[in-house]
């Protein structure tokens, strides 16, 4: 969460419910922004650590309001954020694991546990394209997230039918 | 194969096809190679059913077998509660006429005919007048969008377009099967779209419809999956959508940062 607030942070100075509003607005309903408690954590940590500071406004009839911008620090270490190649694992999967090791035990049948994986991906696959028939007006980002997310079903259903290939 | 509750769902419609036993063997030099190896299924009235599998799998020689193009080497093929598997070509032809369309995957319109008079072709042979024929055409490129292309000659269309086209024609004498072979396998993502548009209308409408498909977005559309492994069914189920917890984008991808 971190490194998305300082980045809409960069734009402008803003305060916490308006960088949750932007989240929400930019990338949609498909994937829920992280709730208002959870931000106001991050920005006063990120100001302990000396990447934000904030200063309160005034409101009529309201109570003061706390915007926050990014300072010299932030900026540079966003700025290597955003030119870093990504690391690590892309994919977390536990099937496989059971694909390979449950018919060792004879806790199950590999033809089985297949197709049962495969049910339950196309019922998935049966939502995501439900809720891409219903984004007409959503932002691209929006959009691109949902793609994405079929595009990895798409990816596990071909690696489930190469499993099917090898070890059935 | 062990039998389990979602497996070969009972049909509530009665069976509208049934194949038992359903083989197809092709020769070849000194070999043979069976390409379908007893398929049993039955598609009930108004079913949407998705063939998958992997490519050699046999699914579009079932396809070619169930309608007809290709006879059956061994099994039984019902259409309609007829025993259909021992027709002669020409009584295929003349039953397909009425009862059976075909979508295929690269179109095969008729190229020296305009669009109009392919999709108005089947009508006629199947002995409507040509106005009948004119006004069933009109209805059907209206429908699915594509009247002002009436005149046109296929080549001058997009796949898209070429495909509509196919599927009206395919839709023209109403048939009880429709019958689709990777309809959407040469289309871009917006065509494939429209398309399945197109055949979720249709299967609303009551139109019983198999498609074989290598798309899974595609085949997740229908009301059951059949998977095809060696010329086999591996597995036959239906299609449930999955809890909407378990179907958020987040179960995919966790953006970071």
């Amino acid at each position: 969460m971190r490194q998305p607030l300082l980045a809409l942070l960069a734009k402008e100075p803003a305060h916490g419910y308006e960088l949750k509003l932007a989240l929400e607005q930019t990338f949609g309903q498909a994937y829920p922004s992280p709730n208002i408690g959870q931000i106001y954590v991050t920005l006063k940590r990120l100001e302990q650590d000396g990447l934000v500071r904030s200063q309160d406004v005034a409101q009529d009839s309201r109570p003061n309001k706390k915007v926050y911008e990014l300072t010299q620090a932030g900026r540079e270490q966003l700025a290597i954020w955003v030119t870093e190649p990504i690391d690590g694992p892309r994919v977390r999967d536990e099937f496989f694991m059971k694909l390979v090791l449950a018919p060792l035990a004879g806790l199950a049948d590999r033809m089985e546990l297949i197709n049962s994986q495969r049910r339950h991906y196309f019922g998935i696959m049966r939502n995501l394209m439900d809720m891409q028939a219903s984004m007409d007006s959503a932002t691209p980002a929006a959009r691109l997230l949902v793609e994405g997310a079929v595009l990895h079903l798409q990816a596990d259903l071909d690696w489930l039918e190469r499993c099917q290939e090898e070890l059935v | 194969m062990r039998q389990d509750p979602e497996r070969c769902p009972a049909r509530e419609a009665p069976a509208l096809l049934r194949a038992r036993g359903l083989a197809k063997v092709y020769k070849s030099g000194g070999g043979s190679v069976e390409a379908v190896r007893g398929v049993d299924l039955e598609v009930g009235v108004g079913e949407f059913v998705a063939v998958m599998g992997p490519s050699g799998s046999g699914k579009s020689t079932l396809l070619h077998v169930l309608g007809g193009l290709e006879p059956a080497t061994r099994g039984e093929i019902w259409l309609r509660g007829k025993r259909v598997d021992g027709l002669s070509p020409s009584a295929w032809a003349v039953l397909r006429r009425k009862h059976v369309g075909f979508v295929f995957q690269f179109f095969n319109l008729l190229s020296t005919m305009t669009v109009a008079d392919n999709v108005e072709l089947p009508a006629l042979l199947a002995g409507a007048s040509p106005k009948q024929a004119r006004k069933r055409r009109e209805e059907l490129l209206e429908e699915l969008g594509i009247s002002a292309k009436a005149d046109a000659a296929p080549s001058r269309l997009s796949g898209g377009e070429q495909q509509r086209v196919a599927l009206a024609r395919a839709l023209a004498n109403e048939p009880s099967l429709l019958l689709a072979d990777e309809p959407t396998g040469n289309l871009d993502s917006a065509n494939t779209r429209d398309v399945l548009r197109l055949l979720r209308r249709a299967h609303a409408g009551g139109q019983t419809i198999v498609m074989v498909t290598h798309d899974a977005k595609v085949a997740s559309l229908a009301d059951r999956v059949i998977n095809l492994f060696d010329g086999m069914i591996a597995d036959d189920a239906k299609v449930v959508p999955a809890p909407r917890n378990k179907a958020t984008v987040r179960n995919f991808l966790e953006l970071r940062g």
